[in-house]
């Protein structure tokens, strides 16, 4: 086949190229800004070039350009737009988190130089010195430009190379929280060599499904699996390889274990966004991949992904009851929370399986409930940001008791966004939860719906937790409320409001959630 | 469009409970109180309106993709049940005046008010819904203020047990919640997914599919409404929490459950409710019998009347499934009285209490004679709980069983021996508490019978309790549609009448 050279659809992919484009620029500023403006500079481009690539993909949404971009190796489709506006506002967010300076006295939540033995003299040094690592912002941007690219993949070599992107500068960023430095490290060497691992299951699975299919692209896979050519044995080794990439992606269960370690280790802000945007690029590809390019083989996956939920919502649930830190809760809540999430994937609840128009169907149940996670947990992390002891955050739930009297606004916002992961009506969690169930059981599923909602209890028992030692017990010694600015506060008051608005008002967002529901193909 | 006033009604308290969100210091408590009072007159309005013959229902679509609505509506039920929760709010506030003053920064009488104004707002929400994923919707939100009121106000272990009752009702809530997912899928399958019940009760939800679904509903209004064996969260609220929130917590909350069992699981699967009758009037009777047996050997003055209230329900549980047009309208006049009767005994209980710093009945004795008002109340409230004739209660109970006997003699029998019972639980606490000599603690503790404000409070609950046992007309009038419409739904008849009931 003669390679036609065709160019790019620039203006379509403008978002990606903007993000890719100023990381690349945040290199140069490195070395070509003196070291007192780097911060400002780099914190203030990458927030603009966020705000462009959201102009951007909002612009080209309006104007339904819907088709496949890039020779067919990308599809601009309405999920595509729809996750792409939520990774670059939840990014934002993200950056300004990263940007707060005003908590830690002047210095950033990252460290002084990464690269120094924690403990040593050069590390003790740096500090005094006032360094700091500004490649955050370009690494963020790096790590984005893949999240983006993940969604919208078409064919599975670039969403190989999406996944790689988007997980090396995370690897990085784990590495740097500035307090609890070895923590900080054992987390990014944990993430890198199990993230490596599940790229290698992900290539592998690959490489079985060009044999089967003889093409990277969805919908040739897609039209091999109509007409197989291949061993069907090849086909589903392949879906399971490629499966294990990406929940490793997702921190389904049992390839959760790295989760709430890098969590725990990666300083707070950057485990925010982790848990935010790797989430919704990962469930995004995922949903993708399994349903563009593997939906006709729907009944070999549909089985295990649904077991995989149920082992992901238990094993989330049932161990983050034990947890003391709140960093680690979050993380099995998190998990829970991908279980959650794969319900309604396991549905296949789509125009296809009789999704009436106009109704929340698999996929818009999904994207709502990615939106709804992920203005909780975003603020949710942010308020961990300013729970604070002599030795920087204080995560230990001990030292959360009594937060209540200490700072009841603090305490009230979180304990809203734990009700909202508990599902409790009157916020956007509940929606998302309904919505999910609901696709879950019109695609048979209903028994994976009960067993939801049993766990649903377990999860609501330990969000409960937190908010009897927040507002039933005497409050701890030592706890302090750090002085943010608003680079903290707008994620958590936003994040508060859009938790309200979709539980009470979710009219809007669902409705736009069930318009991108279409994949093209 | 008509001028919303259901939804009026409703929001009315909740923006009162926003406005306390502000630092009104001294100013908070008059404010709540004037919300209330003023829920309360809309309250009346929305009666007259509805006795009017006007039509109030509204609907408007709500959330466009999983096809809710927001549609309100009232019928007898509905509006007996909204007029209860008027009126006691104002009653609480007025009763819990004091509360929280002593707490240091959290838990302060203004934030008592916003709550108790918050959990108003829901449950008259919860009362008017007739979109069953609205009514889901404010069902699971009560319990945001209701664990608060009862973890942030009361005895040493309150926040236990507010734990206990918020894990019980979730349980009953999230099942349900499964069972809400299955109607929309079911509705779907009809071509229309809705959630507006008057287009879902016209669906026919029968066989397993009905079942499993009555069964999830019923879960959740059995917790709710505690029936023997999902009732052990409830002792453990009412002993720890104030009386205050024990009377919006049994007398308005707990409605919901047997509100819930007419409406949801008789209106959407009657079929499902009648294969379901057996275990439901075994349970009843259960229930009656084994909570009076309970508040017989109960220690606790609280938990005695948690205890009672469980042999209530089963009562109006009894009433609800035995499926005659009395027992049914006996058992919706039921719980309009049970919410005035338990809350005198509250009132009463906590006037005592708060005097004597303990909730023990073998700690009480003799104060008849040294706050003689404060016993009479306590006497009147106890022979309105034992459905003494001429009391209110009396009428329910008596419709309840005269229907239930022209189904099954034997059942009511044994419902029959509940109200034996209760003469038992009821007589015995009075005699322990307030007749004989005073003792000593009780002299020295009771040095001042009723204030003004505490009779005050007692009025209007006495008042209704009287007013409605000699003059139950008109709200046996106002349910009985409700139950002929549930026995028309439930395709049941009457049995030839054996026994002409109070008509």
């Amino acid at each position: 086949m003669p390679f036609e050279f065709t160019m790019p659809e620039f203006r379509l992919i403008a978002p990606v190229l903007i993000v890719f484009g100023v990381a690349c620029i945040g290199i140069l500023i490195e070395a070509l800004v003196p070291r007192q403006q780097r911060f400002v500079v780099q914190s203030t481009l990458a927030c603009l070039s966020l705000v462009a690539a959201l102009g951007a993909t909002i612009v080209n949404w309006q104007a339904q350009s819907f088709q496949p971009v890039v020779n067919g190796v990308m599809m601009l489709d309405g999920p595509t737009y729809f996750m792409w506006t939520m990774l670059l506002l939840f990014t934002l967010f993200s950056l300004l988190l990263f940007g707060e300076r005003q908590l830690g006295g002047g210095a950033s939540a990252f460290a002084a130089s990464a690269a120094a033995v924690p403990g040593s003299k050069l590390e003790a040094d740096s500090s005094a010195a006032r360094m700091e690592h500004t490649e955050i912002f370009p690494l963020a941007l790096f790590a984005l430009s893949g999240m983006l690219v993940f969604p919208a993949a078409n064919d599975l070599l670039t969403m190989f190379v999406a996944i790689e992107v988007m997980s090396l500068p995370l690897y990085l960023m784990a590495s740097m929280a500035r307090r609890r430095r070895l923590l900080s490290q054992e987390a990014a060497l944990k993430y890198f060599l199990l993230g490596s691992t599940s790229s290698a299951f992900f290539l592998f699975g690959v490489a079985l499904v060009f044999g089967y299919a003889g093409s990277f692209a969805f919908a040739d896979v897609a039209a091999a699996i109509h007409s197989p050519t291949a061993g069907h044995g090849l086909l589903v080794a392949g879906v399971g390889m490629l499966s294990v990439g990406v929940l490793f992606k997702v921190g389904a269960v049992p390839f959760h274990s790295w989760t709430p370690d890098v969590y725990q280790g990666s300083p707070t802000p950057v485990t925010g966004f982790m848990a935010v945007c790797t989430k919704i690029a990962a469930v995004g590809g995922l949903l993708r991949l399994f349903y563009v390019a593997l939906g006709a083989a729907r009944w070999d996956w549909q089985l295990l992904v649904a077991i995989v939920a149920v082992l992901t919502i238990v094993v989330g649930s049932v161990v983050a009851v034990v947890q003391t830190d709140i960093k680690r809760m979050l993380a099995y809540s998190s998990i829970a929370h991908g279980g959650f999430i794969l319900t309604a994937v396991v549905g296949t609840y789509t125009s296809q399986t009789g999704l009436h128009e106009g109704y929340v169907g698999s996929v818009g149940a999904v994207m709502f409930y990615l939106a709804a996670y992920g203005f909780a947990t975003l603020g949710a992390f942010a308020i961990v940001t300013l729970v604070r002891n002599a030795g920087g955050e204080a995560t230990n739930l001990s030292a959360w008791a009594g937060l209540g009297r200490r700072s009841p606004v603090l305490a009230g916002l979180f304990g809203l966004f734990l009700l909202s992961f508990a599902g409790i009506p009157l916020t956007g969690g509940f929606i998302g939860k309904f919505s999910v169930f609901e696709s879950a059981w019109e695609g048979g599923f209903w028994w994976l719906v009960v067993v939801a909602v049993v766990m649903s209890l377990v999860a609501a028992f330990f969000y409960m937790r937190v908010i009897v030692i927040m507002f039933f017990s005497e409050p701890a010694e030592g706890t302090q409320i750090g002085s943010a600015s608003w680079l903290t506060w707008v994620p958590i008051l936003v994040g508060a409001v859009a938790t309200l608005v979709l539980g009470i008002l979710p009219g809007g967002v669902l409705e736009l959630a069930a318009g991108a529901a279409g994949f093209l193909r | 469009m008509e001028f919303p006033v259901l939804t009026l009604l409703g929001l009315l308290p909740i923006i009162g409970a926003v406005v306390l969100c502000l630092p009104l210091k001294g100013a908070a408590r008059p404010v709540g109180m004037a919300f209330a009072v003023a829920t309360l007159l809309v309250g009346v309005w929305v009666t007259v309106l509805f006795v009017g013959g006007a039509d109030l229902s509204q609907s408007a679509p709500w959330i466009k993709p999983i096809g809710a609505t927001w549609s309100l509506g009232l019928d007898g039920m509905g509006l007996s049940m909204i007029m209860m929760t008027a009126v006691l709010t104002p009653v609480v506030l007025l009763a819990e005046w004091r509360t929280g003053e002593a707490a240091r920064g959290r838990w302060t009488p203004q934030a008592f008010f916003a709550l108790v104004l918050f959990l108003e707002g829901l449950s008259i929400f919860v009362f008017a819904a007739t979109d069953v994923l609205l009514f889901y919707l404010f069902f699971e939100a009560t319990l945001i203020p209701m664990y608060f009121l009862i973890g942030g106000y009361g005895g040493p272990k309150r926040a236990a047990a507010a734990l206990k009752f918020l894990l019980y009702s979730l349980f009953g809530g999230l099942i349900m919640l499964a069972a809400v997912v299955g109607v929309w899928v079911v509705s779907g399958e009809s071509g229309n997914p809705t959630f507006v019940l008057a287009d879902l009760s016209k669906l026919v939800i029968d066989g397993p599919v009905g079942q499993w679904l009555f069964i999830g509903f019923m879960v959740a209004f059995a917790v709710k409404a505690p029936m023997v064996p999902v009732h052990t969260w409830l002792p453990d609220a009412t002993e720890q929490a104030t009386p205050g929130t024990s009377i919006l917590l049994v007398g308005v909350l707990d409605k919901i459950g047997t509100f819930g069992m007419i409406r949801f699981c008789i209106g959407l699967f009657p079929e499902a409710s009648a294969w379901a009758t057996p275990v439901m009037v075994v349970l009843a009777l259960i229930s009656i019998i084994y909570g009076a047996l309970a508040a017989i050997g109960a220690k606790d003055i609280l938990r005695l009347i948690a205890y009672t209230s469980i042999s209530h329900f089963g009562f109006m549980v009894l009433g609800i499934f035995a499926f005659t047009t009395q027992s049914l309208s006996g058992a919706m006049f039921y719980m309009l009285n049970h919410g005035f009767s338990t809350a005198a005994l509250f009132l009463a209980a906590g006037f005592m209490i708060s005097r004597r710093g303990s909730r023990l009945v073998a700690d009480f004795g003799g104060v008849q004679k040294v706050a003689p008002v404060l016993a009479g109340v306590f006497l009147v409230s106890g022979l309105s709980g034992l459905a003494l004739p001429g009391m209110s209660s009396f009428v329910s109970e008596f419709m309840v069983l005269a229907g239930t006997w022209s189904r099954a003699p034997w059942v009511a029998g044994v419902a029959a021996l509940g109200m034996v019972l209760s003469a038992v639980y009821i007589l015995s606490l009075y005699q322990k508490t307030m007749t004989g000599p005073p003792t000593e603690a009780a002299s020295t503790h009771f040095t001042r019978d009723l204030t003004a404000v505490e009779r005050f409070v007692m009025v209007p609950v006495i008042g209704v309790l009287l007013v409605f046992g000699f003059f139950p007309q008109p709200i046996v009038h106002l349910v009985e549609p409700v139950a002929t419409a549930s026995m028309q739904a439930a395709e049941q008849s009457d049995p030839a009448p054996q026994v002409e009931g109070v008509k």
